[in-house]
């Protein structure tokens, strides 16, 4: 479902001395239908950063990554768009939402843009928050003035609205309490048992013990280890 | 499927300096672009091109039009170009003033482009004009009064409502949010985000805030001294930025 042969990132910092940063090379790896994969390696070994290519938000520099059949690598944006919204899912760490939109409708977003009726769509939505304990009353507020909680639960409700068949999750359960962690692992659970191809990365060592089929340590892709990977995405996130 | 909009090669000069060069790319039904690039960098003169205000000294810009399929809007007659701004295209002004007739009631702005599509029936007109008023956020109430007696913000949702009463396919948009508050703006923007997806709309949106296309833009093209220094998907352009003016665009926007 997920393919990515010879796959290999560097960035090019222009305007700080033309500086090049290796931060992937030569990354082949395959997940199937069904399947949990764990990212794993220190911090700035590229984990966060392979995830993001998989999904098209880096560029890559050379290989192929497939999701569905489709290379990622050599699609237009309308493709990549068209991927995005049917097959392939992304909960990241953190949740950006248009400003005024009440938490329901940022739940059922990806339902209503595959087509599924306002109702039913809703209905999902409904039955997500309430999974995840969002309070009744907060569905019809924006989420921007949440907790911070609060936002990775509507995050992740979003995320698991539309049966995706395939899905990538950064720290999924990083930052909740023994009782959401329960309700993410279980939607995990449930997402592998419908043949969903999962990539996540973990660092609550017994999740990822209890949903995921394998390790892929990616600091072995990391040449020379470079710890400062890790701080370039994260430069080129907040200064967007 | 067939591009609703194909610019290929498209040159403006003006005497020896450049306003854009050799700018291609196809626009598919539902896209929306942004274009960005500062002060200066031919982003306002290719639109300008592309939208039949500006005629450019080298290139073509086919339009998918209803009746008679991929035409090249550079070298169709001036009457038929007028048509497709009339019908199939509209045009957002960064002053509502520049799209709008100030002498005229908010109703009137509304109904003129209709009427200029062949609406004869004055009930109808009147209620299709408070019926997209309200899709705008103005009161009702106010359909009667003159626009320049609006804020800035109701100016611009007013040019808004005139432009897609008659349902186009291709809205061209020029610093649509510029010079308006912030929360204006957010309300703007969100209230062109909802029209562009329920629609269905094309847009191409000339901008100097990157916030403005991450929102609005499945995908962006970067201008720097009339040339296209980047382009691809919005999200990626703007956090893997490749080129050298980009990452400079990208580092230069203030935290809030």
């Amino acid at each position: 479902m997920i393919d990515l042969s010879n796959v290999s990132k560097t960035f090019t910092l222009h305007n700080q001395g033309s500086a090049v940063i290796e931060v992937l090379n030569d990354v082949s790896l395959t997940v199937s239908s069904g399947e949990c994969v764990a990212l794993t390696g220190a911090s700035g070994a590229g984990k966060s950063t392979l995830m993001r290519m998989i999904y098209g938000n880096y560029r890559a520099q050379s290989g192929a990554i497939r999701v569905g059949g489709v290379d990622l690598v050599q699609s237009e944006p309308r493709e990549i768009i068209q991927i995005r919204r049917e097959v392939l899912g992304y909960v990241s760490q953190f949740l950006r939402v248009v400003p005024r939109v009440p938490t329901l409708d940022v739940v059922a977003e990806p339902l209503r843009a595959v087509g599924v009726g306002s109702d039913e769509a809703r209905t999902r939505a409904k039955e997500l928050l309430a999974q995840l304990n969002i309070p009744e009353r907060l569905w019809s507020l924006s989420p921007t003035t949440f907790s911070g909680g609060e936002q990775q639960r509507v995050n992740i409700a979003r995320g698991f609205a539309h049966p995706y068949p395939a899905m990538l999750l950064d720290e999924p359960t990083a930052s909740l309490d023994a009782a959401n962690r329960e309700v993410v692992l279980s939607l995990i659970e449930e997402a592998k048992a419908r043949g969903a191809a999962i990539i996540g990365i973990f660092h609550d060592e017994a999740a990822r013990t209890r949903v995921c089929d394998r390790e892929i340590d990616v600091s072995r892709f990391t040449p020379g280890m470079s710890s400062s990977s890790e701080a370039i995405g994260q430069y080129n996130e907040s200064a967007a | 499927m067939t591009p609703l909009l194909s610019v290929h090669d498209i040159t403006k000069r003006y005497g020896a300096h450049i306003g854009c060069a050799d700018v291609s790319f196809d626009l598919y039904p539902g896209e929306v672009m942004g274009i960005v690039g500062e002060s200066g960098s031919g982003k306002s003169t290719l639109l300008n091109c592309m939208a039949g205000h500006l005629r450019p000294d080298a290139g073509s810009v086919v339009f998918d039009t209803r009746g008679h399929g991929p035409r090249d809007t550079v070298t169709m007659s001036e009457p038929e170009r007028r048509m497709l701004s009339r019908t199939d295209w509209a045009f957002v002004h960064q002053h509502a003033r520049d799209g709008l007739r100030m002498g005229v009631s908010a109703g009137g702005n509304v109904g003129e482009r209709l009427m200029a599509v062949g609406a004869r029936h004055y009930g109808e007109i009147r209620s299709k004009a408070v019926d997209w008023l309200d899709r705008v956020e103005i009161d009702a109430g106010r359909v009667d009064d003159r626009p320049t007696t609006f804020s800035g913000g109701m100016q611009q949702r007013l040019q808004i409502a005139r432009n897609l009463v008659t349902g186009p396919r291709l809205v061209f948009m020029d610093e649509p949010t510029g010079g308006l508050d912030v929360s204006v703006q957010a309300r703007l923007l969100d209230l062109l985000r909802g029209l562009v997806r329920d629609m269905g709309l094309s847009a191409i949106i000339v901008t100097h805030d990157l916030a403005v296309v991450r929102l609005l833009a499945d995908r962006l093209m970067v201008m720097k001294d009339g040339h296209v220094v980047e382009n691809g998907l919005t999200d990626q352009v703007l956090d893997d930025p490749q080129h050298a003016y980009t990452q400079l665009l990208v580092s230069s926007v203030l935290q809030v």
